[in-house]
């Protein structure tokens, strides 16, 4: 509509195109060295767009309304809001540190492998960006179905049993919200479009949000798009997918995985979820989140007895997400705050994990906890790097985490004490965790497997670096992605009924 | 210099670059540099530090936000500062006992590598850094970054010799006994806040003082900072990490566990005073559990052999006095026994370090013996140390000792019985540090030949802090010599806008029989382990209850049979039955049932046409009765 192209656009068709091409090169080095910078032009777009927030002054830049099926009442509707910015920063930037620290890893078919991952990347922010039901369905689809593919072709030895399995899980969660968004859809009312012509229903979000919906309906409809993100994310007890695939995939799909796509469950709660249906939310909210702190002290209890690193930190990722799920459903100022700092800082912190976890499992062929020890002599620079991701893991002050636990606490507390009690044993319970592993791979003497492990690469300290940058950055001056997501956080709070 | 106040920020961000340099630059820097850094920086902060003492004396005070930190309509919460009596006091303590400790390490860990030793300096740095920033935040969420921030300090040092597991295990027990405590202080924050939004002292201290808070909000509140402040300064349930941090380096105890860190939880109730004050249930319960440490701490010290343990123990031990004080509403006496203490343990875990330096690492006592002969000014300095804590007349230990004990004499109801059992502590307290000084420092030489000939002093940098920690062990109790002994007690003056004098007063003639008492006692005590120990031969295996003193009460073993052992194995439970064989088997299960039913539903399309027709008129017939009864 605009006479620009508009920013969601870019962060769309850039990787689109890219990843396409990507299918069509033969040369793998050309395909890797087209991923890198296709994601790297995508991380400009992103931060350039962070010059562009003011929504009434840059409304052109930042909006685009294509008519696409007008006659059911669907237009190509993308927005970036400041949730959805936030988000689109955190795909820019994490498929870049990506494509850079897990570059040594070779694939084969490479063109295949990076145009999936471009492909990914483009339906991640679709579903960041689409304000219209049918577009957020089709880009949720897009971004998983490239990772099927990734994580059965390229993953472990057990690829296709956990493929399988994820792809199960998550395409049941699909089907339950497709049934969702078109109950939601034939009970919203007439759309008007620019040009004159009426549609009798609308997928635009704004009819969802207008959607008359009994009590009851809702109350039955609100399992369905729960249940849907809740594999995504995922909370207990629709977990079980995740520790095998995140073991099995690729790292650096893994990354994607843990980094980038679990927020779709989070942000849908966000975007859809909780505007939609406001009344089933307060009614079942208690429910979810106790389900969610359950599954925090279960998680973590679980992550305590891992000796596969990969699965560890899966436990781990389980009961942080548990923890934003739980503060999304207690909608106060404190928790929502705190779990929109967190969808960032989390992504970033897992994905500096991983960096580690492949480093290592790449030179010594080992991702058992109790196959290694003494890595912090060869590689005193990777355990530095490691050991401050780890503190960040566990939110110690001054790192990113802390900032988003902190509220998210103070949060849940507000809104029963008890809550902050149960979820608060995890702060224990993570330290016990987090230090263990440390201690057993990183301190103690070396042995045979860990002999041969070298220090961290330039590629990878950059990486690690930027990570470690952003970990400071946000854990000591918090306020400035505060300031830029604090409305967001007052629009989702009002809608408390 | 018109306003030192306004260079505060400096205290803290001095050491701070330090850490950077000295970390950053860890493969570059020759020893000698880093140890000029690190102590430097260190110094520089005391420096400046005394002037702020001496402005903050003459009335001056300061409360500056610097950056917002979390700034939301729920919840105001600034990067603050709050430099007053209190904290100013602290700073010096942190400061000077730091600087000495940074002096002393440069020669205490030369036989470390240049890299190493860096990174040793780096950390110490990261720990003042740490320390300053709990005393001098603003609000109870800038305590907390310091309060975790020396919590990791201490990880990090106690692990610092990271190849031998003893130590990295005695690393994260430090690390998650803290953190139980601290989710304890979290939650009393998160208590604050829903109730205020705001966690900046003057707020909530004027809140308390407005009845903004309920008898239960406040008893609640301060009952889990409590909780934290028996994480951080080892009382009981959580003091076990203690003794097992003396796995760090022997200045990282005096330093952390010793003179610095242990005191945080002091100073954190000292600084909540207005909330502590307003629960009496808190209070009692402050009170009884700084006794029992007290008492169970002393108890376990008197059996061990370890020269640090011993020490360890003490401080614990020192601690629960401490805060038998503040239970009693006596603030300034516990502030005063963390200063005495400071010098008084810091000397001697230092001369324990320079016995080990000595000894070739040896920290068994039983191995030792006639130290004195050999190594005089440690001898000495130590001795000093001992009469000090002992509380002999005359030093600091008996000064801030005397009021704790004179305190809780004067508490109504059982105040006597508090007194009592205290008193006795400090026998024991008498008792354990003699026996430690004579079986270490006279007798016979037990250890091995190869070590007697290496039996030497110890290097001018860590004799001179020793020589001054002395100095101060015996001067240091001046400031607070009290109105009965014909002193003004300067310190209580000096903190009185923050902390009220001792609620109790006690007739004059009253104080003097209780100080001549313990003073009686205290030096039979000393004669006894004299009489005991001065020809110290080793002794027989313990039996009975000494048997029970020696292994700690078994409280590690009961911990670990009640808490850690169960925590496993419900955690393998989960993981392999309730999540394996559970869950993931209810959804694999589905899964099979999926695949068996469409294998039986494949078997209808075998393409005869009869079959198809068959199902589509079933089909049919089903719509129309749905149509029929719709």
């Amino acid at each position: 509509m605009g006479s620009y192209i508009t920013f969601p656009e870019l962060l769309i068709w850039l990787p689109l195109l890219a990843g396409i091409s990507c299918f069509f090169m033969k040369k793998g080095e050309a395909a890797k060295t087209m991923a890198i910078l296709a994601s790297c032009i995508v991380l400009a777009v992103s931060v350039g767009s962070f010059f562009y927030t003011d929504a009434a002054q840059y409304a052109s830049y930042n909006t685009v309304n294509y008519y696409w099926l007008k006659h059911i009442g669907s237009s190509f509707f993308l927005g970036l809001d400041e949730t959805g910015r936030l988000l689109t920063f955190l795909t820019a930037l994490s498929f870049p540190i990506i494509f850079i620290s897990t570059q040594k890893n070779n694939y084969k078919n490479p063109g295949a492998f990076y145009g999936l991952m471009l492909l990914t990347m483009a339906g991640l922010m679709g579903v960041f960006v689409a304000i219209d039901a049918l577009v957020f369905y089709f880009f949720w689809e897009l971004a998983l179905i490239p990772v099927y593919f990734l994580c059965s072709r390229w993953g472990g030895e057990q690829r296709i049993q956990t493929t399988f399995k994820f792809f199960v899980y998550t395409f049941a969660g699909s089907l339950l919200m497709l049934v969702g968004i078109m109950y939601v859809y034939m009970h919203t009312p007439q759309r008007m479009f620019g040009d004159g012509s009426v549609s009798d229903h609308s997928f635009a979000l704004q009819s969802f949000m207008g959607a008359l919906l009994q009590p009851g309906e809702q109350q039955w409809l609100f399992w369905l798009f729960f249940i849907a993100f809740a594999i995504k994310m995922p909370v207990f007890p629709f977990h079980t997918w995740q520790p095998g695939t995140y073991d099995q995939a690729p790292t650096a799909v893994t990354m994607v995985l843990s980094g980038v796509m679990v927020k779709m469950g989070l942000f849908g709660v966000i975007r859809w979820l909780i505007p939609i249906l406001p009344a089933a939310t307060s009614m079942f909210a208690n429910l979810v989140i106790i389900l969610c702190i359950i599954g925090i002290i279960y998680a973590s209890c679980i992550a305590m007895v891992q000796d596969n690193l990969k699965k560890l930190v899966a436990y781990s990722s389980i009961a942080h997400i548990g923890l934003m799920c739980a503060s999304l459903f207690a909608l106060n100022e404190l928790s929502v705050q705190g779990a929109v700092i967190q969808l960032f800082s989390h992504g970033i912190n897992i994905i500096g994990m991983w960096i580690v976890i492949d480093l290592l499992e790449r030179q010594t062929g080992v991702k058992h906890i109790s196959q290694l020890g003494g890595v912090a002599q060869k590689a005193p620079v990777l355990t530095i790097f490691l050991v401050i991701i780890a503190l960040a893991n566990i939110a110690l002050p001054l790192t990113n985490a802390f900032v988003g636990e902190f509220l998210m606490f103070s949060g849940l507390f507000k809104a029963n004490a008890w809550y902050a009690v149960a979820a608060g044993l995890s702060i224990i319970l993570a330290a016990v965790y987090t230090l263990r592993m440390i201690q057993k791979v990183f301190y103690g003497e070396t042995n045979a497997v860990t002999a041969c492990v070298k220090d961290i690469s330039f590629a990878e300290k950059a990486s690690l670096g930027v990570i470690v940058v952003f970990i400071f950055l946000l854990g000591v001056m918090p306020q400035h992605i505060i300031e830029f997501t604090k409305e967001a956080v007052t629009a989702l709070i009002a809608l408390k009924k | 210099m018109s306003n030192i106040l306004e260079f505060v920020w400096l205290i803290p961000v001095l050491p701070l670059i330090g850490f950077l340099i000295n970390g950053l630059g860890r493969n570059n820097l020759s020893k000698g540099l880093s140890g000029i850094i690190g102590s430097g920086v260190v110094l520089a902060s005391f420096i400046i530090s005394v002037l702020v003492f001496v402005q903050v004396k003459s009335g001056g005070s300061l409360d500056n936000s610097y950056f917002d930190f979390i700034n939301i309509s729920s919840l105001q919460l600034g990067f603050e500062f709050k430099v007053d009596v209190l904290s100013s006091l602290f700073l010096l303590i942190i400061t000077g006992v730091g600087f000495l400790i940074h002096v002393y390490s440069t020669a205490y860990m030369h036989d470390e590598p240049a890299k190493d030793f860096a990174k040793y300096f780096s950390y110490l740095n990261l720990f003042v850094f740490s320390m300053l920033l709990l005393v001098m935040g603003g609000n109870f969420v800038i305590m907390f970054i310091g309060w975790e921030g020396v919590g990791l300090c201490s990880y990090l040092l106690i692990g610092y010799w990271y190849k031998k597991e003893e130590n990295t295990d005695a690393a994260n027990k430090a690390f998650v006994m803290n953190r139980i405590g601290d989710l304890g202080f979290l939650l009393a924050v998160f208590w604050i806040i829903a109730k205020i939004g705001s966690v900046n002292y003057d707020v909530v201290f004027s809140a308390a003082s407005l009845a903004k808070f309920s008898a239960t909000d406040i008893t609640g509140i301060t009952l889990l900072l409590f909780v934290g402040a028996t994480g951080k300064s080892a009382q009981i349930p959580l003091y076990t990490w203690l003794p097992d941090a003396m796995a760090g380096p022997t200045p990282v105890s005096a330093l952390i566990h010793a003179a610095t860190m242990v005191t945080a939880g002091i100073y954190m109730i000292a600084r909540s005073n207005a909330l502590f004050s307003l629960s009496e249930f808190t209070m009692t319960v402050i009170t009884i559990i700084g006794l029992a440490t007290a008492l169970l701490a002393a108890s376990i010290a008197i059996r061990q052999n370890d020269i640090k343990k011993v020490l360890a123990y003490s401080t614990v031990s020192q601690l629960g006095f401490m805060f038998l004080a503040l239970g009693t509403g006596n603030y300034v006496a516990a502030v005063f026994h963390v200063l005495t203490h400071a010098f008084f343990k810091a000397l001697m875990f230092l001369g324990s370090g320079s016995v080990i330096h000595a000894m070739g690492g040896e920290q068994d006592i039983r191995n030792m013996g006639g130290l004195h002969k050999h190594m005089k000014i440690t001898s000495v300095t130590f001795l000093i140390g001992c009469l000090a804590i002992s509380g002999i007349p005359g030093l600091s230990g008996f000064f801030s000792k005397d009021e704790i004990l004179a305190g809780a004499f004067g508490v109504h109801g059982y105040g006597k019985v508090i007194y009592a059992i205290a008193l006795f502590t400090a026998l024991l307290t008498a008792f354990y540090m003699f026996r430690l000084y004579f079986i270490t420092f006279t007798g016979k030489f037990r250890g091995t030949h190869e070590q007697e000939h290496h039996l030497h002093e110890s290097p001018a940098a860590m004799t001179i802090p020793l020589v001054i920690l002395a100095v101060l062990s015996i001067v240091g109790g001046y400031i607070g010599v009290p109105e009965a002994l014909g002193g003004n007690h300067a310190l209580a003056q000096y903190l009185s806008p923050v902390l009220k004098s001792a609620a109790h007063h006690l007739e004059h003639s009253t104080e003097y029989i209780l100080m001549a008492l313990s003073t009686i006692l205290v030096v039979a005590a000393i004669l006894f382990a004299w009489m005991k120990f001065k020809n110290y031969q080793g002794e027989g295996e313990a039996t009975g209850f000494g048997r029970l003193l020696q292994n700690k009460w078994y409280v590690d073993e009961i911990y670990t049979a009640v808490v850690t052992k169960p925590l496993a194995a419900l955690s393998g439970l989960l993981d392999r039955v309730v999540e394996k064989k559970g869950i993931d088997g209810f959804v694999n299960g589905v899964g099979r049932a999926v695949n068996y039913g469409s294998r039986q539903l494949r078997l209808v399309q075998n393409g005869q046409v009869g079959v198809y027709v068959l199902l589509m008129v079933i089909g049919m017939l089903v719509l129309f009765f749905i149509q029929l009864f719709a």
